[in-house]
């Protein structure tokens, strides 16, 4: 067993990233697409939404931005809304320090910039399965899983904002994104701990909806994070 | 507040900037000041849970209460859902959760519009 983890070398983890974020390449398309068409609707030309796919690389951010702008919201509450909105990616930032601390500050910074839902969820899964990878396989699988998502959000938004308005509202493109965020979810469930975990971010998610600046997130969060820890503490006592 | 329709150039390149490099704040936040120093282990233990305690609560309400359908809960989106989750849990496969959930929201989304003739 440590014989074959030690001869894995970095390729072998760089396709594993390729693979695993090769099916987002169906969500993002449509995703990206529709950044893009909500871009040029709100009044943006092809390169204004571009830099802001570039610069921000966050959907969820940058619709929530763009809906603001629209509804003549003053700046501060643009920038702080989205800004909230992206508060879980310093808790991804939390959650793979302990794997890819070590690595180079610049290899951080680029890790940091890529650390997007889909990429952080993939590593997650896969960095606490593979305990043995050294640091550079992790980096590996990282930037294989980047590979086939953050491209493609720039060029789609492109093509989104070119086409305008071009998709119709049946098509539900909206839909794409709770669909992967679904799917990359259900893997997670291994463990009871991981199960209470989930569902108390459900259930605090819902019962805080009303909270402004996506605040009811953040506490559903951090309380189904207790959740979880306590429930593999007890979990342990018992085995 | 000018009644213009557009919203001006200053104020769209002010929010990319601004939000890109806030952005970037937030995610090398914990990988840059921390780095390769030791964590304790409790505090491993609830890192370990972030994905599984964000993730399911950014959706929850986006299945509930879609944005597209003014918030109102909506049967082709709630059955997708179902779907994703269903095959996930049985299959472990991220792909073929989301084509059963893609699937199930244009055959219902498909269905209802032929109903609805």
């Amino acid at each position: 067993m440590y014989m074959t983890a030690a001869l894995r070398r970095a390729p072998s983890a760089f396709r594993l990233g390729l693979k695993d974020g090769a099916p987002f390449i169906l969500v993002i398309i449509p995703f990206a697409t529709l950044f893009g068409v909500v871009s040029r609707e709100a009044g943006l030309d092809a390169f204004e939404a571009l830099a802001f796919s570039v610069a921000v690389i966050a959907g969820a951010a940058q619709f929530t931005a763009l809906q603001l702008l629209n509804e003549q919201a003053p700046l501060l509450i643009v920038l702080a809304t989205a800004l909230a909105v992206n508060l879980r990616m310093a808790m991804y930032s939390a959650s793979l320090t302990p794997h890819l601390g070590a690595a180079p500050v610049w290899k951080r910074a680029l890790v940091a910039y890529f650390l997007v839902d889909q990429v952080y969820a993939c590593s997650a899964v896969r960095f606490e399965e593979n305990p043995h990878w050294r640091l550079d396989q992790k980096l590996a699988y990282f930037f294989g899983a980047v590979l086939p998502v953050c491209p493609l959000w720039y060029v789609f938004t492109v093509v989104g904002a070119l086409v305008g308005a071009a998709i119709p509202g049946w098509m539900a493109l909206d839909f794409a994104v709770p669909i992967t965020f679904l799917a990359l979810i259900a893997p997670m469930l291994r463990t009871l701990a991981h199960l209470a975990a989930a569902l108390t971010s459900i259930v605090l998610a819902l019962a805080l909806a009303f909270l402004p600046y996506n605040l009811g997130l953040l506490l559903a969060a951090v309380a189904a994070m207790m959740v979880g820890a306590r429930v593999e503490l007890m979990m342990r006592s018992e085995a | 507040m000018t009644p213009d329709i557009d919203i001006d150039t200053a104020t769209i390149w002010t929010v990319i900037l601004v939000l890109g490099a806030g952005s970037f704040v937030l995610r090398f936040s914990f990988l840059g000041m921390i780095g390769a120093k030791p964590l304790p282990e409790w505090v491993l233990r609830h890192l370990r849970y972030t994905a599984v305690a964000v993730l399911p609560g950014l959706v929850a309400p986006a299945v509930l209460w879609p944005a597209a359908t003014g918030g109102e809960p909506d049967l082709a989106r709630g059955l997708a859902a179902l779907a994703v989750i269903v095959v996930g849990l049985v299959t472990r496969n991220v792909l073929a959760a989301m084509a059963a959930g893609a699937g199930v929201l244009y055959a219902v989304i498909g269905a209802t519009a032929a109903l609805a003739l």
